[in-house]
């Protein structure tokens, strides 16, 4: 049941983020969205990327698209509004792709998949929480992918500041 | 409580299609890729319901891990970006981005 208030919540505020022409009415729209996000990857056993979800997405993304926001707005305008454009085709398309998608996933039936038989959650094991296996797993298989992300993040890092540097007034 | 996978995969084709709404229908740039954070996060929901069934345990979620970061960079450099846009042509918004020369 607490999924459910968890999609409901979701799904309202990403649409109210769409409809809305407020910006900060946005920003914070999608933060509801990702805190009821968080909360269903609790309900699907994922405590530590529900905890990195909260750490990386509501603790800095967001923050980084709030200061976006302020950042790139006239200040002499009140309201920080924005309009909206394509409203027909924009329709057209999210409907196509959300019809299209609920149909595939309603035929495709897929509780009946062979791999997927084993629902039976026992996930875990004896262990109360994922982050013993996580870490594992990240220093012996994936160690290559961590090691590129930590290379990634940096590279991001160094270009972003340099990027966003006003070079005329320095 | 087990959630059929089902509702998940509803939940996540919602929500990608109203992120691809919102990378439409707006204008400003912000928005834009606010949407395109929705995106991720509908894809990242698909990957951490079906790590539940993993029997090598938690091959999904090590890719949303992935996925989250990947984003998170991917912020940071587009912001970044719209701030210099935003510096260079007095406005955010992409219309008036594309008809300027």
């Amino acid at each position: 049941m607490l999924f459910y208030i968890f999609a409901a919540l979701a799904i309202v505020s990403g649409a109210y983020m769409v409809l809305t022409r407020n910006l900060l009415y946005a920003g914070f729209s999608l933060l509801i969205t990702l805190l009821s996000v968080a909360g269903i990857y609790v309900l699907l056993f994922a405590d530590f990327i529900a905890v990195t979800q909260l750490m990386v997405y509501v603790g800095g993304v967001l923050v980084l698209i709030l200061f976006g926001i302020m950042l790139s707005c006239r200040v002499h305008d009140k309201s920080v509004l924005s309009e909206n454009v394509n409203t027909v085709w924009g329709a057209l398309v999210a409907g196509l792709i959300v019809v299209g998608l609920s149909y595939s996933i309603l035929k495709a039936n897929i509780s009946s998949l062979p791999w997927l038989q084993p629902t039976e959650i026992t996930v875990l094991g004896d262990q109360k929480s994922t982050v013993q296996t996580i870490g594992i797993k990240l220093m012996t298989d994936f160690v290559l992918p961590f090691e590129i992300a930590s290379l990634l993040l940096l590279i991001a890092l160094m270009g972003a500041a340099y990027i966003a540097t006003d070079r005329q007034k320095v | 409580m087990n959630i059929p996978l089902e509702h998940i995969l509803l939940l996540s084709a919602v929500l990608f299609s109203i992120g691809v709404l919102a990378v439409i229908t707006k204008r400003h740039a912000v928005v834009v890729l606010m949407g395109i954070e929705l995106i991720f996060n509908a894809a990242n929901l698909n990957l951490v319901a079906f790590s539940r069934h993993d029997p090598q345990l938690l091959q999904g979620q090590l890719f949303s891990l992935f996925v989250i970061v990947v984003a998170a960079a991917e912020a940071a450099v587009a912001l970044a970006i719209v701030l210099r846009v935003y510096q260079h042509f007095k406005t955010a918004n992409l219309n008036e981005i594309a008809t300027d020369q």
